[in-house]
């Protein structure tokens, strides 16, 4: 354990990075799931068609193979991503693909009365989609969303393997200096559980804060 | 950097091999988490307050931590413990636990679905514990867990790639360590992830048949 306190910073240092990791990679993926789901409702088949690719394709090749992809073959066609960057890109696009499916059976899922009430009162798309659908989808996301973010922190571990130096590079580092091995992998094992149980408890507050105002409106319908 | 199919013709043989590792790698992970779920749904609906509570957060701790480091726990942590593992059955273990503590909540949730009268209308007509499940609950059960299971077969078969981290020769490994020795990146990454695609669009559309075909069919029953 003595050998562990010594290496505390590098631990502390890998801790921040795969947080880092987990928080650019979670906004760029929301952004994604949000512009491909909602691209799925497009009038022109050329944007559904490609929002569908889009989703096969990240889905349907491995997180792993799209990060050495990224890293390895991209830079023979000169686009070179700093490591830190490939890993956001590859995590945030990976998780994206799933995100769009939730962005698009929660729209699916908002009562057929609210979409034609929508095109009832003349609303423009965008009218209709910001005003009525959308608002109304957030709340039955966050759960699922919720589950992905914790995917998603799960992800980062991969990018150790493109030399990003999160917890678990920093693990092998330790492991690799000292011979140690029990130590540096439960310890890190930990500060994930930590980190994963503080992102189910930021979930779970915000599901109850949308769920709040959701009963509120509800009641003052009725 | 131009396509060359002589690499193409070169690397394939070993990817051969590589993916016949693989899909070993997944159906027998699969069976493992499948199995292994089970016990722990039935664990975590124990009615004894303590057993239930422990296999939760026991479950939950596997569930909150990255599958890479588990297997990385499995592989260099228990050696210094006596316990020596072969990296494909380290693998497979790790897929298997780390996948059953999500089978366990498609378990539970199939279970749990099952109206409360159904139970009751057992305990009317006298049933035994296994009367009850094998002629009333199972039967209503087991039909809506089915997409679910075989959703997380896919899911299993998009993390073995993990496996080479510790050194595991499957689909992935395979490309990587042809493309190391002889710096020819582009045509296995690209050919991996291809492999993925076609083994994995395809089984996504299947498992979303399975779905459409046994949802009319509970909804008709319940």
């Amino acid at each position: 354990m003595e050998a562990i306190l010594e290496y505390s910073p590098i631990l502390i240092q890998g801790t921040i990075t795969t947080i880092e990791l987990t928080l650019a990679s979670a906004v760029l993926a929301v952004i994604i799931s949000f512009v491909v789901g909602l691209s799925r409702f497009s009038r022109l088949r050329i944007v559904r068609v490609a929002a569908v690719v889009y989703l096969e394709f990240f889905r349907g090749t491995s997180a792993i193979v799209q990060m050495f992809f990224m890293f390895y073959v991209l830079p023979l066609f000169g686009v070179t991503f700093p490591p830190l960057l490939a890993g956001i890109l590859a995590c945030g696009l990976n998780l994206g693909s799933y995100g769009s499916e939730v962005v698009r059976s929660a729209i699916l899922s908002v009562g057929r009365g609210q979409h034609e009430a929508a095109l009832a009162l003349n609303y423009t798309n965008y009218q209709r989609f910001r005003y009525v659908l959308i608002p109304q989808a957030i709340p039955v996301m966050i759960p699922t969303f919720g589950n992905l973010l914790i995917e998603l922190l799960k992800l980062t571990a991969v990018a150790s393997l493109i030399t990003i130096s999160d917890l678990t590079f920093m693990s092998q580092i330790i492991r690799v200096q000292t011979a140690l091995t029990l130590e540096p992998f439960l310890v890190i094992l930990v500060i994930y559980f930590l980190i994963a149980s503080v992102l189910v408890w930021f979930t779970k507050l915000i599901e109850r804060k949308f769920s709040q105002g959701r009963h509120t409106i509800t009641s003052r319908e009725i | 950097m131009e396509w060359s199919w002589q690499v193409v013709y070169e690397v394939l043989p070993s990817m051969w091999q590589g993916l016949i590792v693989t899909v070993q790698a997944s159906l027998v992970g699969a069976l493992l988490a499948y199995v292994l779920g089970l016990f722990l749904a039935l664990l975590k609906m124990s009615k004894t307050w303590i057993i239930a509570k422990t296999s939760y957060w026991v479950s939950e701790c596997v569930r909150r931590t990255p599958l890479l480091v588990q297997l990385y726990f499995l592989f260099y942590v228990l050696p210094d413990f006596g316990v020596f593992l072969s990296p494909f059955v380290a693998g497979v273990i790790g897929l298997g636990i780390h996948f059953s503590t999500y089978t366990s909540e498609v378990y539970r949730a199939g279970i749990e679905n099952v109206p409360k009268g159904q139970w009751e209308a057992s305990r009317a007509l006298n049933y035994n514990a296994y009367q009850t499940m094998r002629h009333v609950i199972l039967p209503q059960a087991i039909p809506p867990m089915i997409p679910p299971l075989a959703n997380y077969l896919i899911t299993m078969f998009k993390e073995t790639p993990l496996l080479s981290a510790i050194t595991v020769v499957e689909l992935f490994n395979a490309a990587n360590i042809f493309s190391n020795s002889h710096y020819k990146y582009l045509e296995p990454m690209t050919l991996v992830g291809l492999f993925f695609l076609i083994v994995s669009v395809p089984a996504a559309y299947a498992a979303m048949r399975l779905e459409q075909r046994f949802k009319p069919k509970n909804t008709g029953a319940s």
